[in-house]
């Protein structure tokens, strides 16, 4: 018997596979903002919080790196209403997507700031600076200028990783197209095109972080 | 009346684990070994060959590990006209997928081996399969094992998603209990537990080679 495909199929029903591309890339983006952010806290944290938020921090860490982000899709989705955390499909995607990216970008943040030359630091003391203000702009800032690169790839993998959340039926590309591929018999046609839709957007969010590097770290500083 | 999570379900899901280890396993020989061809074309003096390992890399790097799945689930039977079962599918794809990273970390390795070694290997008048093989390759093993282990750590909880495509392993095992007990709360710290206890020692045993080569070679890492 011969194949025969029908792309045709995939096109009639494109403005779908769109919209569940539009909810992955909100979802990775809302995810690579506060994962950052959680990343920053808990990097300082790590460096200069006492003694049990450190190990409570590198307990966080080694869990998350250690267990599949399916496992922790379940947990927050499945088990966590056990504890009166009651969170739907898109919060449950978006909280486990945070977490999980936290945990790897908290590493990545503290290699950058271990690896902030420790003179700079005295020189801004030597200034009279506030110590905020010296992780801010002298320790933060070229830390994350240093670990950028490795930070984009991170997120990268997390937006193609988020493509498990559909089996918590969060409605993003992945979701929709077992859902589409269902209904209309043709799913080698909608896992190639659903595939092809996650290359590109991998490739725009690699752009756009290079766009954001360049206008953050490059644009109109000396160094 | 619901089951309870006893020992038989405590060990139906260590049943599930064997089935993750072995699809570990599979996964890595068979992408060690189309890894090493990868990272071959990659470096060799041939241009083509070269585009060729960039574009394999690239597309299994640019897509969810689920969509490579699905591919290959759906698209064999499309495209050869077999009829595949789950474990021939899964196995495929992810040896084709860890072929793709651990050819990716095999080529950083081969590469960070200094250039005079290879011109020396020229000087004694072997070719480049000989320099490779005599030369550079014993070198580059060294610095290729503690990113190696930590890819395996990667691979043991990415085996996790073939549970989506209905590849009983430990996370399908956790799914199937939860339904069968309605105990997510216990079932699944449980699984994240089992996947903890198998990867918690290789990261470990990754860091420890890490900071032992870098110790005797004295490489700088830069992050």
């Amino acid at each position: 018997m011969k194949y025969v495909f029908h792309f045709d199929v995939v096109l009639d029903h494109w403005p779908e596979l769109l919209d569940g591309a539009w909810l992955t890339i909100r979802l990775s983006a809302m995810a690579m903002v506060l994962g950052l952010a959680i990343a920053v806290v808990c990097a300082y944290a790590r460096t200069a919080g006492p003694r049990f938020v450190r190990w409570l921090i590198a307990a966080y860490i080694e869990i998350i790196r250690n267990t599949p982000f399916l496992v922790q899709i379940f947990l927050i989705y499945f088990s966590l209403p056990g504890l009166g955390i009651r969170l739907d499909a898109n919060e449950a995607a978006l909280a486990a997507m945070v977490a999980n990216l936290g945990a790897y970008a908290t590493e990545i943040v503290r290699a950058g700031i271990d690896a902030v030359p420790q003179g700079q630091i005295e020189a801004a003391r030597a200034l009279g600076l506030k110590r905020l203000y010296i992780f801010r702009f002298v320790v933060l800032f070229p830390a994350l200028k240093m670990v950028f690169p490795a930070l984009a790839s991170q997120f990268i993998l997390l937006m193609l990783g988020s493509s498990v959340v559909s089996a918590i039926s969060a409605v993003e590309l992945t979701a929709v197209t077992n859902s589409l591929q269902s209904t209309t018999f043709r799913s080698f046609e909608f896992y190639f095109a659903a595939t092809a839709l996650y290359l590109v957007m991998a490739l725009g969010f690699r752009a756009s972080l290079a766009a954001i590097y360049w206008l953050v770290f490059l644009r109109g500083r000396a160094t | 009346m619901n089951r309870n999570f006893a020992l038989p379900e405590f060990v139906f899901l260590l049943q599930g684990l064997r089935w993750t280890l072995l699809l570990s396993c599979i996964a890595f020989f068979g992408g060690s070994i189309l890894g090493l061809a990868i990272a071959t074309l990659r470096i060799s003096p041939i241009l083509p060959a070269r585009w060729l390992a960039v574009g394999y890399i690239q597309l299994f790097q640019g897509t969810p590990v689920l969509m490579q799945l699905f591919v290959t689930y759906y698209g064999l039977p499309v495209l050869l006209g077999v009829q595949v079962d789950a474990w021939t599918a899964v196995s495929l794809a992810f040896t084709l997928y860890s072929a793709a990273f651990m050819g990716e970390i095999w080529r950083g390795s081969i590469q960070a081996i200094p250039r005079p070694q290879w011109e020396a290997a020229a000087c004694l008048s072997l070719g480049f399969f000989k320099q490779l093989w005599y030369v550079i390759l014993p070198q580059a093993t060294r610095i290729s094992i503690a990113p190696t282990v930590g890819f395996i750590v990667q691979l043991i909880k990415n085996t996790s998603i073939a549970s989506i495509i209905g590849f009983v392993e430990l996370s399908r095992a956790g799914q199937l209990m939860t339904s069968a007990t309605f105990k997510p709360m216990i079932v699944y710290p449980v699984v994240a537990a089992l996947y903890f206890v198998l990867c918690w020692p290789l990261s470990l045993l990754s860091q420890m080679i890490e900071r032992r080569i870098d110790a005797t070679i004295g490489i700088k890492r830069h992050m």
